[in-house]
């Protein structure tokens, strides 16, 4: 049988001033790097919300990628190291969650950090693919009682004499 | 047939606490009678399910639910209450969120009942029977509900017309709600019957900086009174709870835990609180804040999602956690 083909499927909130310009440098200088990771480019990496990445693994990906400027050079101060208290939360919370903590991944990049970014992307993608798909929506399929609730609710009836 | 309206008030996974945060309504429950017939309610008349099967449909003017989805049993009286009622409304956490029983959601079925029925300390049962649901016994069919791996909120499994949040509600919040069905004047379908805000806003204990390089657990210290808890090192759920409770908690001196759920436009009730602790954390270093949330922190799903894990974005633990699979690495795309 043919085993199915696994393309990690990885959402990357990268910052506007940084990690998203690296990102863009990376193109310019046709530095190669795994296609997996869709961009959303945010302002801060201070404004990545942990439910953000909640939702991005409860609807599909298999890992997040946040990138923001490295610490100290925030354009927004001190947000990356509230982004860096989060990610530690977060982490520690998937876990427990029996979700591998190697599924979410922050690292800075500054604009000119074009092929440092594109490393770690490439070395991101290799360990999600090693941790193989997350597919969450299976996790929450309980088998479908549709018919056999159904069938009770006739059987109540007919025993009940409903209508009669 | 008098000119009352009809309630009705069921119950599925959960205390029967809300039963008792409808009586705190106290002598109000006498306004309540002479409102409403009550037409089902389990915990307190003697009806039964058929009862309702025999109604017409819409027959219940306002059904107050309580509990989450554990069972087959629990969700066909669901979607037999949804049939019957013109009003459904999500009573209390277990139903709006799932609750205290919606945290056996980091288990599943099978070590439920391993635990239950083989491994707790004063079971018996040497013929390590467990329940199914359906076997033959002397020629007799014998069913029993089936046990879901996932406790479900009332309305992931049908549509829910309001929500009223807490565990249980208050009284005075439950007494907000008969008075808005009873004028008019609920808010559009679909919404929480409730504050809008968070605990904080509710709460009378005096704000400052907020530095904490250690979370500390209850039993640990003896808080001061006045100033607030968080600022202490307690993990309080305050600024990612729903206001409705009066800072009930707080007041005397001990943390929030959350039980009113998010406080509105908050979709995820433990990210917020995680993004709420990761400002008051003390510390620019990676490691350090690695340690502090790790030792003081030791039970995260308990701690940020204690009642609404049913209700989070991820709504469980991984049914197969990735530290348990053995899997080859799939093959990659041709490039
Ligand atoms: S602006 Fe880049 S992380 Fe804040």
């Amino acid at each position: 049988m043919l085993r199915e083909i696994y393309e990690p499927k990885i959402v990357g909130f990268f910052c506007n001033w940084c990690s998203y310009r690296a990102a863009d440098g990376a193109g310019t200088a046709r530095i190669k790097y795994a296609p997996n990771v869709r961009v959303v480019r945010l302002m801060c990496s201070g404004r990545v919300d942990p439910a953000f990445v909640l939702k991005a693994l409860a609807l599909g990906a298999d890992g997040v990628l946040v990138a923001g400027c490295h610490p100290g050079e925030c354009h927004y101060i001190e947000q990356n190291y509230k982004t860096m208290r989060r990610f530690a939360m977060l982490q520690h919370t998937l876990t427990a969650l029996g979700i591998s903590a190697r599924r979410v991944r922050l690292v800075w990049a500054s604009a000119g950090e074009g092929a440092h970014l594109a490393r770690e992307i490439d070395r991101f993608v290799e360990d999600v693919r090693t941790l193989g798909p997350l597919h969450w929506q299976t996790q929450l399929a309980e088998p479908d009682h549709t018919a056999e609730i159904d069938r009770i609710l006739v059987e109540h009836a007919e025993a009940m004499e409903v209508g009669r | 047939m008098s000119d009352k309206g009809t309630l009705a008030i069921y119950w599925a996974a959960s205390c029967g606490g809300c039963e008792i945060g409808i009586l705190a309504l106290n002598e109000k429950i006498l306004d309540v009678a002479a409102a409403f017939d009550i037409v089902f309610c389990p915990c307190i008349m003697d009806t039964k399910a058929r009862d309702v099967e025999h109604m017409p449909d819409g027959h219940i003017d306002v059904c107050l639910f309580n509990g989450g989805i554990r069972t087959s049993e629990q969700e066909y009286m669901a979607r037999l209450l949804r049939q019957k009622s013109k009003v459904l409304v999500a009573f209390g956490s277990c139903a709006h969120e799932g609750c205290i029983p919606g945290l056996a959601n980091v288990t599943n079925r099978q070590s439920i009942f391993e635990t239950v029925y083989l491994d707790s300390p004063s079971t018996d049962n040497p013929g390590r029977t467990l329940p199914l649901p359906e076997v033959q016994h002397n020629g007799f069919h014998l069913a029993l509900p089936v046990f879901y791996d996932t406790v479900r909120t009332l309305g992931q499994t049908v549509k829910v017309d309001y929500y009223l949040p807490g565990c249980p509600p208050e009284a005075d919040r439950v007494w907000d709600a008969v008075v808005a069905i009873l004028e008019g004047t609920l808010p559009a379908p679909g919404s929480v019957i409730g504050a809008q805000t968070t605990v904080c806003d509710e709460c009378t204990r005096t704000r400052s900086e907020k530095k904490i390089k250690a979370f500390k657990r209850t039993w640990q210290v003896w808080p001061e009174e006045s100033q607030c808890l968080l600022e202490q090192g307690l993990i309080c759920c305050g600024p990612a709870t729903r206001a409705g409770c009066q800072s009930r908690c707080p007041t005397v001196n001990s943390p929030c835990i959350g039980c009113y759920g998010p406080n509105a436009g908050v979709e995820d009730q433990g990210a917020r609180l995680i993004t709420a602790l990761a400002s008051v954390i003390d510390s620019n270093d990676a490691e350090e804040v690695e340690r502090i949330v790790r030792e003081g922190v030791p039970d995260p799903v308990g701690t940020f999602y204690r009642f609404s894990l049913a209700h989070s974005l991820l709504r469980r633990a991984a049914l197969v956690p990735d530290e348990e699979r053995h899997e080859l690495p799939l093959p990659r795309a041709a490039q």
